[in-house]
């Protein structure tokens, strides 16, 4: 018996399913913030579970779920130099000047 | 540090491999010194990751099986009430095991690994577990004791060493204050109840006191990775510690309950100003831990059937997410 080039050669749970980052935004007029990850076979049940697992009380008014894979981050390893250019620059920061310290509304 | 005893260098590394070593071990001793946190993609000791993936699946593992005691009395609760908070509470002990199955993946583990090694037994779980509910009271008593005890366990907890752990807890601690209020008001109201209610709420905290003092571990003289792992930071407090704090919690919400608890020990020590409970049975804690407490394997059997008999649901999902693949990959 000959089986159809597309069917599922392994029982399909087999296959891990995807990890996807679930993103929540918990109230209007506040951005989206990380609030963990879950597995689940594509985007739409990605979406319920997170409501779920996620948003039992009432904690969000949107999610938004990606997948980790598609995330880019930057490497830890590389940590000191990704991160230098700040380093010494003081002067972006308002407390860097001082001599205007008492004058009002400054 | 105490962690560089635990760290084997193999002999055979490279020059390059040894001084990257030697780098990361250095970058974690001071992290940890400065009681920040290490992240997933941090170099990390063998020993803490696998440290940590033991602790966080385990704890993963008892609020799965944690489900079980609840699910029980679901079909028997005395109310509507009861029985929509009581599934609340199961979803959220569901919940739960998800939060920490996550963090326990970011250390390299499978989450399908990890549920094979639950239902092969190979995995450890809470051994509070293995004890049967057997009265309606015993969801009082489970409320109010386990997760009583669980709460004290985990407010520490967030702060563990670890980030992904120490914030899946602050998540769980959130939502445990529920469980155990709950299950103090389903004491309060039974021990206000008949004469017979009453009994039977007294008779579910007499069982359950002692097995939720075990929760917190073996004495810290018997316990023998408590201090590494309080040196790393994942632990907070000792065992005893913990579990003298939560008996001088104990002592004064009983009063509250009308009920008394189970020891007559039970005293405050001016001198060390801790609270001192009876002798617990260890030989029990570590039998009932060695798989032949009174429910164990029958808490894995259920689980087991769980998991075969959600497997269709599991199937169907993989192959609607296929065929919607595939629609749109036509489209």
């Amino acid at each position: 018996m000959s089986t159809p080039a597309n069917a599922p050669t392994n029982e399909p749970h087999e296959t891990p399913w995807p990890l996807w980052e679930v993103f929540v935004r918990s109230s209007r007029g506040l951005s989206h913030v990380h609030a963990g990850s879950l597995h689940a076979p594509d985007a739409a049940m990605a979406l319920r579970n997170a409501r779920d697992l996620y948003t039992r009380r009432n904690e969000g008014v949107s999610i938004w779920v990606v997948p980790a894979d598609a995330i880019s981050s930057s490497d830890p390893d590389s940590k000191g130099s990704f991160f230098e250019s700040p380093q010494g620059k003081d002067y972006r920061h308002a407390t860097y000047y001082t001599k205007s310290e008492g004058v009002k509304h400054l | 540090m105490a962690s560089q005893n635990l760290q084997s260098v193999p002999a055979e590394l490279s020059p390059e491999e040894l001084e990257r070593e030697q780098a990361g071990q250095a970058y974690f001793d001071r992290i940890i010194s400065e009681d920040s946190r290490i992240e997933p993609r941090d170099w990390m000791p063998e020993a803490y990751r696998k440290t940590l993936l033991r602790q966080i699946s385990q704890h993963a593992h008892s609020e799965i099986i944690g489900m079980q005691p609840e699910a029980n009395w679901i079909t028997r609760a005395p109310s509507l009430k009861r029985k929509a908070i009581l599934m609340a509470k199961v979803q959220d002990e569901a919940g739960h095991g998800l939060y920490l199955y996550s963090a326990a993946e970011t250390l390299g583990q499978s989450r399908d690994k990890m549920m094979e090694d639950l239902i092969a037994g190979k995995a450890r779980y809470s051994s509070i577990f293995n004890y049967p509910a057997v009265s309606w009271a015993d969801m009082g008593a489970i409320g109010w004791l386990v997760d009583g005890a669980a709460i004290c366990n985990q407010v520490p907890l967030c702060r563990a060493s670890y980030g992904p752990y120490g914030r899946a807890m602050v998540r769980i601690c959130k939502e445990e204050s529920f469980h155990q209020r709950q299950g103090f008001e389903i004491l309060l109201e039974l021990s206000n109840g008949t004469p017979a209610q009453k009994q039977m709420a007294q008779d579910a905290v007499n069982r359950w006191y002692a097995p939720a003092l075990m929760m917190f571990g073996p004495p810290d003289d018997d316990s023998p990775n408590s201090k590494q792992s309080m040196a790393w930071n994942i632990k907070r407090f000792s065992n005893d510690e913990l579990r003298s704090r939560f008996v001088g919690m104990m002592v004064e919400q009983v009063k509250v309950l009308g009920l008394t608890l189970p020891d007559q020990d039970i005293r405050f020590n001016e001198e060390t100003k801790k609270w001192e409970h009876g002798p617990l049975d260890w030989n029990e804690f570590k039998d009932v831990l060695a798989g032949k407490g009174p429910c164990n394997a029958q808490r894995l059997e259920r689980r087991r059937e769980a998991h075969d008999d959600g497997a269709w649901v599991r199937e169907a999902a993989a192959e609607y997410a296929r065929k919607q693949a595939e629609k749109e990959f036509a489209a």
